[in-house]
C-alpha cells in the first residue's frame, strides 16, 4: 500500500510537468459529463418520469455511477491503458521486479485530471440527495457510500478483464468498451426500467444491479420487506473482483509462456 | 557450482500467419494458421561467478529469448535453467531481486520526474535498506560522475547520460547477475568507453556476473573473456576469443609502407605461399598473410633487398568480419 502512494507521487510530480494541460484538461472532464447530465434533465423534464423513477432519484443513481467511475479512471488507469504496457514491452520490465504485477500495473498510470469529473458527480449526488423526499438515515448514508466503493470494485474489475483480454489479442479491444463505457451508460439508470435480460446480465454476470437498483430501493423506501438484505446488496459487487483477478493471473501465466 | 546451469533448453513460438489481400484478412478473422518458430533448441551452457560472458548471434537467433527465459520473464518449454539454486520462472519475485537488466533501447526510469526520483522509488520496490540505498547511491554517482544529472528529468537527458543513469538504476539493490542488453547502441565514443570501463569495474569490484548481448563487437573485445554465440536456437560457439581467432582465422593484414624505387615489387613477393597481395603503389603495400610468422618474415627480408622500409604495421582481422565469417559457416 505504501508503495502504491509513492508511485502515485511520482506519477502526481510528472502530471505536474505540464501544469496548464493538467488544468484544461480537468477542467474540461468537470463539464463533459454535465452535457450527458443535462441530457438527463430535459428527458426527464419531458416525460416527468420513467418507470416509476423521478428524476431525483435517477440522478442519484446517476451520480453514484459517475463518482465510483471517475474514481476508477483516476487511479486504476493503468490497467484502462494496459494494452500499451504490452505493446511498448514495459510489461516485461514489471516482470523484472519483486512486486506482483497488480500493484505495478495499478500503479503505472494515474489520471489526475479525473478530479473534474468526480467533483461533478458529488455535485450531482448532493443535489440530488437533498432534493429527495426521504429521511436520511445512518445506514441509509452507509449504504450509499458502499453503493459508490462497490461500483468501484466492479468498474476495477472490468478494467481488469479488459486488460487481460490484451494478453490474447491487442486488436479489437474496442469490444471491452462496451462493459465499460456501456456498462456505466447503463447503470446510471436503475436498470429496472431496461429489459428482463439486460436486467439479469447485469445483476449477475456484472453486478451493476448491486450498486443502483438494489440499494436505492433501500434508500428509497421501495423496498417493503427484506430491507438489511438490499441494503448488503452493494457487497456482492466487492466480490465481482475476485473472480477478475483469477482471470488476471492466468492472463499472466500464458503471457509468460507465449512472450507475447 | 556454477552459479548459472542451463541445460536442454527447447522453446517454441507460435506466430500467426498473416497473408496479404483483404478476404485472407477477413479469413485470418476466423481460423488462422500459425507458423512455429523453435526460438531454442537444446541451448546448455554454464557460468561461473564473476564472469564476463558475451552472447553474441544475428537478430532472431535466440538471444532476448534466452535473456528473458533467465530472467524469468519467459518460461521454456522444455529443459532446466538454475540460477543461484532457484528457477527463475517458479520464484520470480525471489529471482529478480537479485538480478539487474539494462535494456539498451528502452528505459527503466520513469521519463518526467527527475533521475533521484526514479532511484527512490526503487528503492521502494526492491525494499533496499536505507544504509545499503545511500552507500551504493553514493558509489554509482561518483563512479558514474552522475552529480551534475541527477536532479535532471530524464526526458532531457542525452543518450549517454540516460545509459549511466539506467546502469545505476540496475545496480542499487546490489544484483548479483547483470544482464546487459546492447548497453551502448547509440552511444558516441566516449561514452561508449565510460560505459564499458565501468562495467569492467564492478564486475572487479564486486564480483557481479555479466551477461551482455551485443551487435558491436568492440565490446565484447573489451569486455568479454568468453563469448557465446547463438544461431537459429543453438549454441555453435563456446569459449574464449583468442581461441576463436586462432580457430577461425589467422589471417593478419600487413601494412607496409617503403620509399620505391621504381622498381616493380610485386614479382618479388609472388609465390610465398599463403601470402596474398590487397594493393599495392610506389610507397604503400598491402597484404594479406595466412598462416603464422614465418611467411611474414620471409616477405620482409625480401622486401629489404630492394627498397627501404619505412614502417609495418600488422593488424589481426576485426573481429566483426570474423563473426561473420563465423555465422556464413553456420549458415544461419
Amino acid at each position: 500500500m505504501k508503495l502504491y502512494f509513492k508511485y502515485m507521487s511520482i506519477l502526481l510530480k510528472a502530471q505536474m510537468q505540464y501544469r496548464f494541460s493538467f488544468w484544461l484538461l480537468s477542467f474540461g472532464q468537470l463539464f463533459l459529463p454535465l452535457s450527458v447530465f443535462a441530457g438527463v434533465y430535459f428527458l426527464f423534464e419531458r416525460f416527468g418520469n420513467i418507470k416509476g423513477w423521478n428524476f431525483f432519484e435517477v440522478a442519484l443513481c446517476f451520480g453514484v455511477i459517475n463518482m465510483a467511475f471517475s474514481i476508477t479512471e483516476c487511479f486504476v488507469r493503468g490497467f484502462d491503458l494496459f494494452s500499451n504496457l504490452v505493446v511498448s514491452g514495459d510489461f516485461d520490465r514489471i516482470l523484472l521486479r519483486p512486486r506482483s504485477t497488480f500493484i505495478q500495473v495499478l500503479g503505472s498510470q494515474f489520471e489526475f485530471t479525473r478530479v473534474g469529473r468526480l467533483l461533478q458527480s458529488i455535485m450531482v449526488l448532493v443535489w440530488a440527495a437533498t432534493n429527495l423526499s426521504i429521511k436520511w438515515t445512518l445506514f441509509k448514508v452507509i449504504t450509499l457510500i458502499l453503493m459508490v466503493i462497490s461500483g468501484i470494485f466492479i468498474f476495477t474489475g472490468i478494467f481488469i478483464l479488459a486488460a487481460t483480454l490484451c494478453f490474447w489479442t491487442i486488436q479489437g479491444l474496442e469490444v471491452a468498451n462496451i462493459f465499460t463505457y456501456g456498462g456505466k451508460e447503463m447503470a446510471q439508470y436503475p436498470l429496472s426500467i431496461y429489459k428482463k435480460w439486460i436486467a439479469r446480465f447485469f445483476t449477475f454476470i456484472i453486478p451493476f444491479g448491486c450498486v443502483n437498483y438494489l440499494p436505492l430501493m433501500y434508500i428509497l423506501d421501495k423496498a417493503h420487506q427484506n430491507e438489511y438484505l438490499y441494503m448488503l446488496t452493494p457487497l456482492m459487487g466487492i466480490v465481482f473482483i475476485v473472480p477478475c483477478l483469477v482471470i488476471w493471473e492466468i492472463g499472466v501465466k500464458r503471457y509468460r509462456s507465449t512472450g507475447s | 557450482m556454477p552459479q548459472i546451469e542451463i541445460s536442454g533448453l527447447y522453446k517454441t513460438f507460435k506466430v500467426a500467419r498473416r497473408s496479404a489481400g483483404l478476404k485472407q484478412a477477413a479469413k485470418s478473422l476466423f481460423c488462422r494458421k500459425y507458423d512455429k518458430v523453435e526460438a531454442l533448441k537444446d541451448v546448455s551452457f554454464t557460468v561461473d561467478t564473476g564472469e564476463i560472458v558475451g552472447y553474441i548471434g544475428p537478430n532472431g537467433a535466440g538471444k532476448s529469448t534466452t535473456i528473458k527465459t533467465m530472467s524469468g520473464i519467459l518460461v521454456p518449454d522444455r529443459g532446466q535453467c538454475v540460477i543461484m539454486g532457484r528457477i527463475p520462472w517458479k520464484e520470480r519475485i525471489d529471482h529478480v531481486r537479485s538480478i539487474g537488466v539494462v535494456f539498451g533501447q528502452r528505459t527503466q526510469l520513469w521519463w518526467d520526474v527527475p533521475v533521484i526520483d526514479s532511484y527512490e522509488l526503487l528503492r521502494d520496490i526492491y525494499r533496499i535498506p536505507n544504509r545499503d540505498y545511500s552507500n551504493n547511491l553514493d558509489l554509482l554517482i561518483s563512479t558514474l560522475e552522475l552529480q551534475n544529472i541527477i536532479n535532471t528529468p530524464v526526458r532531457q537527458l542525452s543518450l549517454g547520460q540516460r545509459m549511466r543513469c539506467e546502469l545505476a538504476a540496475s545496480l542499487l539493490h546490489n544484483p548479483k547477475i547483470l544482464f546487459l542488453d546492447e548497453p551502448t547502441i547509440g552511444l558516441d565514443a566516449e561514452s561508449k568507453i565510460a560505459i564499458r570501463q565501468f562495467i569492467k569495474t564492478i564486475n572487479r569490484e564486486k564480483n557481479v556476473t555479466v551477461i551482455l548481448t551485443t551487435h558491436d563487437m568492440s565490446d565484447i573485445e573489451a569486455l568479454a573473456n568468453r563469448i557465446l554465440l547463438i544461431g537459429r536456437g543453438r549454441i555453435l560457439y563456446d569459449g574464449n576469443l583468442d581461441d576463436l581467432r586462432s580457430r577461425f582465422s589467422n589471417q593478419k593484414t600487413i601494412n607496409i609502407n617503403f620509399r620505391g624505387n621504381g622498381f616493380p615489387i610485386d614479382n618479388t613477393i609472388v609465390g610465398i605461399p599463403g601470402v596474398n597481395i590487397v594493393s599495392c603503389s610506389q610507397e604503400k603495400l598491402i597484404l594479406r598473410v595466412d598462416g603464422n610468422g614465418s611467411a611474414l618474415a620471409d616477405v620482409i627480408s625480401r622486401l629489404s633487398n630492394i627498397v627501404d622500409i619505412v614502417d609495418v604495421s600488422i593488424e589481426s582481422q576485426p573481429i566483426d568480419e570474423l563473426i561473420l565469417k563465423l555465422y556464413r559457416e553456420y549458415a544461419v
